[in-house]
């Protein structure tokens, strides 16, 4: 019996130590949730708006950002993506049909093997065969819209005119596919500054309310040096103006989608009355 | 040594080739009959009115969190998930015994040494009332899934219909293999009976073989799904959705696996009874068997890391974003633990050895080496461990200048990491071949150039591995980074290789200096096995979570979408806490399994309790 504890109690000494070294030895960070379709409003949208709903869709359910950053190297970048567009249906080894840069853009992500950047095809195939999937299928399925917001985006991070037109209506596949999954029921926006800072998780990274982030700027005094039109840029486009002594890209850019406009409000008026 | 008659001989003779035949018969039922998954490769020949009568299939469903049936205070998707794991623990452990019995019986009937028959039957002792646990737990996953999942349960067995069908009707012949295999070990021995009865242990390799493949192909069609279009529609060919582009990586990983885990799994059963003996004798035993289990499990744990960046490498190439997922996103962090678990198996598994040098007073030769060997397996399993990314506070980020520190974060890439694993595995095998000289001295005359020979080759490979890793890792593009991997491994496999070929004939006739004292061990070196058996049970479940987790909400990728409230990617601590959990229901099994095999050999004295029969 006494060697049956001895073991019974190292074994859960072990597996203690596995577990308290993997929730507090390591950062936890929590999976993205499983991305949820939207109905595209197309026929109210500005360019703007398509511009930036390419770019949540670059970063988001068209995972682009997954091969396309600079620190993994398994993807050509594509800020200038839009501009070199021309040279690439010039070039002898593309085996595409588009004829102008709104269809090579379109084309390179529905059929990624019509032009391979050097250097980024799959091994043994000489550049002649993409890794990228077809994004319009292969569970990614980026509809026809989205497809072109996409290249919205990517014209105007190029600096480029943005020629591609706003569709009229969203695909069929979108409509199906709120048939089978209903978007979510908006949700009553939050009346108080402290269950907005809560809620957002303000305090994570900013030492704000009664929470104390350390990686962002202090915000306990922010209403002393700051008005409120740039504490209103500062959540909207948080890469706009970024604090001296602050990387640039570390606060996520996702506040003016999921806070309400009373919600945003109401948080830079309680900002600015912080002195 | 055993003498049987002429008549028993025929008769076990009769037994045996009866049973031969109806176990080809089952086999080839199974795997030949037209339209079942091995007779698929006929379809193409169907006729018309056979296309015509073809079953249509539907698409995968597209389902909303209401299609999943839920019970007040259960999370579904945790009893699946422990259900599933318990099952796994249980079937990799019952399915690798069978493997190493055989061989060790094998190697009992070459030797005519006893001692290896009696090991090989203890050790299938132990998973007989494992394989009870196995089957009780596969039969409570089904009827989770049925019940939880009935939709993803109804689209699985629309295509996997036949081989679920076959997949049961083969347990039949497995369960009657295994128990004749137990039961009549003893009836069975002998010259023709001896033979009849390993034949059976290969025949309940085979099948148990099979029934894994079966099961890996269900579970390999869920991340990379074959056979169906786009849709989800079935396209009527069994053999593809079987043979999908993850089934023989698995395949290959798990059995090495199983075999690994087998092997820690009988060596906690040794050390256990090694701790719970009184006599000199029954420690002597418990302290052999439990260094062939660490044997076995050291054996195949040092080339799983090459099936698992054959698997890895094959998920890259099936899809470059699910390899992504695997090991540049939010997993890249189960990585360094997996470091941590991998590592904690190789300083056991080393510890163990160098402890168990000390059942020879030859070994002392080697005990000023041991520090070296221990100083370069941590050094290696640091480099291992060494994240490449720091999650950093700002006031950090600026010290640091960067997310990467300056010296620390050229280790965190993978090249280092391959080179950091090869060296690991190269110094275990250097333990290994110091533990097999402990107590020996080669009197082959060409002894000296046969160390030369080995010093040169360990030197040489361990120079070209560090050469290929900082080569590849940090004088060419991104690319070409893990380009050094193969010729690492290879550099690794020659050298394991060549070495036991030479050690092997240099120590042939060796003379023995010190004899090996069996039991001479320390109570310590005990918990080095069971430290093996846990973080091996450990570290299954966490890569358990992150084989399913890569599919992330996806049943099926790509095809079935996950519409559950479940359907997110829990983080890792929270996976931690499932597997601890399992980890410890699995461990409190397993222990009564051990308590169950010990009390099938105790008796009590009855002699006043029972009537004496009158003359």
């Amino acid at each position: 019996m006494k060697n049956f504890l001895k073991v019974l109690c190292f074994s859960l000494l072990v597996i203690t130590l596995f577990a308290g070294y993997a929730n507090y030895g390591i950062p936890q960070i929590e999976p993205a949730l499983p991305p949820v379709e939207e109905k595209l409003e197309l026929g109210t949208m500005t360019m703007e708006k398509f511009i930036k709903l390419g770019e949540r869709l670059y970063n988001g359910k068209g995972t682009c950002t997954l091969c396309h950053n600079p620190t993994g190297g398994r993807a050509p970048l594509l800020a200038s993506a839009a501009t070199v567009a021309a040279e690439r249906l010039q070039d002898t080894r593309y085996q595409g049909k588009a004829s102008s840069v709104v269809d090579y853009l379109y084309e390179s992500m529905v059929e990624p093997s019509a032009y391979v950047v050097s250097g980024f095809g799959k091994a043994g195939s000489n550049d002649t065969e993409s890794p990228m999937p077809n994004v319009a299928a292969n569970g990614i399925d980026l509809s026809d819209a989205e497809l072109k917001a996409i290249i919205a985006y990517l014209q105007d991070l190029a600096g480029a005119d943005v020629t591609v037109s706003i569709p009229t209506d969203a695909a069929p596949t979108e409509a199906k596919e709120e048939t089978a999954n209903p978007p979510p029921t908006p949700r009553t926006a939050l009346d108080t500054p402290a269950a907005i800072i809560a809620k957002f998780t303000c305090g994570a990274c900013h030492k704000v309310a009664d929470q104390v982030g350390a990686v962002g700027p202090d915000l306990t005094t922010i209403g002393a040096t700051r008005d409120k039109a740039y504490l209103r840029r500062s959540l909207l486009d948080p890469n706009a103006d970024a604090a001296a002594g602050f990387m640039a890209g570390m606060m996520p850019n996702i506040y003016s989608e999921q806070m309400s406009a009373k919600e945003l409000e109401m948080l830079v008026d309680y900002l600015a009355g912080l002195k | 040594m055993t003498i049987n008659s002429p008549r028993s001989n025929n008769r076990a003779r009769r037994v045996w080739l009866a049973f031969l035949c109806l176990s080809l018969l089952l086999i080839l039922f199974a795997i030949g009959l037209p339209g079942v998954d091995g007779g698929l490769a006929h379809a193409a020949e169907a006729s018309t009115s056979d296309v015509a009568d073809a079953p249509t299939y539907l698409p995968a469903p597209k389902l909303t969190a209401a299609d999943y049936p839920t019970i007040k205070g259960v999370n579904s998707r945790i009893a699946v998930w422990l259900a599933a794991q318990l099952h796994l623990w249980f079937a990799a452990f019952v399915l690798a015994v069978p493997i190493f019995v055989f061989i060790i019986e094998a190697i009992g009937m070459a030797t005519r040494d006893k001692r290896y028959d009696n090991m090989a039957y203890e050790f299938i002792k132990v998973s007989i009332t494992a394989y009870s646990f196995t089957a009780i737990l596969g039969g409570l996953l089904t009827f989770l899934l049925v019940l939880f999942y009935p939709h993803l349960f109804q689209y699985m067995s629309t295509i996997f219909k036949e081989s679920m069908f076959y997949y049961a009707l083969l347990f039949f012949l497995e369960s009657a293999t295994l128990y004749l295999y137990y039961y009549g070990w003893h009836w069975l021995q002998g010259e023709f009976r001896k033979w009849v009865h390993l034949s059976l242990g290969l025949l309940l390799n085979a099948v148990g073989t099979l029934l894994m493949f079966l099961a890996n192909a269900w579970v390999t069609f869920m991340m990379s799904p074959a056979g169906v279009d786009p849709a989800g529609v079935f396209s009527g060919d069994a053999w593809a959705a079987i043979h999908n582009f993850l089934w023989n990586p698995i395949n290959l990983h798990r059995v090495i696996a199983n075999i690994a885990y087998g092997g820690s799994i009988v060596g906690a059963y040794a050390a256990f009874k090694f701790l719970s003996a009184r006599k000199p004798e029954q420690r002597a035993h418990y302290d052999w068997m439990g260094y062939n289990a660490n044997f076995i499990a050291i054996s195949a744990l040092l080339p799983l890391p090459f099936a698992g960046y054959y698997l890895t490498a094959e998920i890259y190439a099936y899809s470059q974003q699910m390899g992504i997922t695997l090991m540049g996103g939010v997993f890249a962090w189960l990585f360094i633990i997996q470091a941590v678990l991998i590592g904690t198996l190789f300083l056991s598994a080393n510890y163990y050895l160098w402890c168990g040098m000390g059942r020879s007073d030859g070994a002392v030769r080697y005990h000023k080496y041991i520090k070296y060997l221990a100083i370069v397996i941590v050094g290696a399993f640091l480099v291992w461990f060494t994240p490449h990314t720091l999650v950093l506070t700002n006031e950090e980020l600026k010290a640091l200048g960067g997310p990467y520190h300056k010296y620390l974060g050229p280790l965190g890439i993978m090249p280092a990491k391959n080179t950091a694993v090869n060296i690991m595995i190269l110094f275990t095998t250097l333990s290994f071949i110091f533990y097999r000289r402990a107590n020996k001295v080669a009197t082959v005359s060409w002894a000296s150039a046969g160390n030369a020979i080995q010093i040169a080759l360990f030197t040489a490979g361990i120079l070209n591995i560090f050469f290929l890793g900082i080569y590849h890792g940090y004088f060419t593009n991104t690319v070409y980074k893990v380009a050094a991997s193969i010729p690492q491994v290879l550099t690794t496999l020659t050298i394991i290789v060549s070495s036991t070929i030479i050690d092997s004939l240099m120590y042939r006739g060796a003379k023995e200096v010190a004899p090996l004292h069996w039991g001479r061990v320390s109570d310590r070196s005990q918990y080095a096995l069971f430290l093996l058996a846990v973080a091996f049970t450990w570290l299954m479940g966490l890569m358990g979570y992150i084989r399913s987790g890569i599919r992330q909400h996806w049943h099926v990728t790509n095809v079935f979408r996950d519409a559950s409230p479940d359907a997110f990617t829990p983080g890792l601590g929270y996976a931690a806490n499932v597997v601890s959990v399992g980890t410890i229901l699995f461990m409190a099994m397993v222990i009564f399994v051990f308590w169950i095999a010990d009390v099938s050999g105790r008796k009590t004295p009855t002699d006043a309790y029972w009537k004496t029969p009158s003359a």
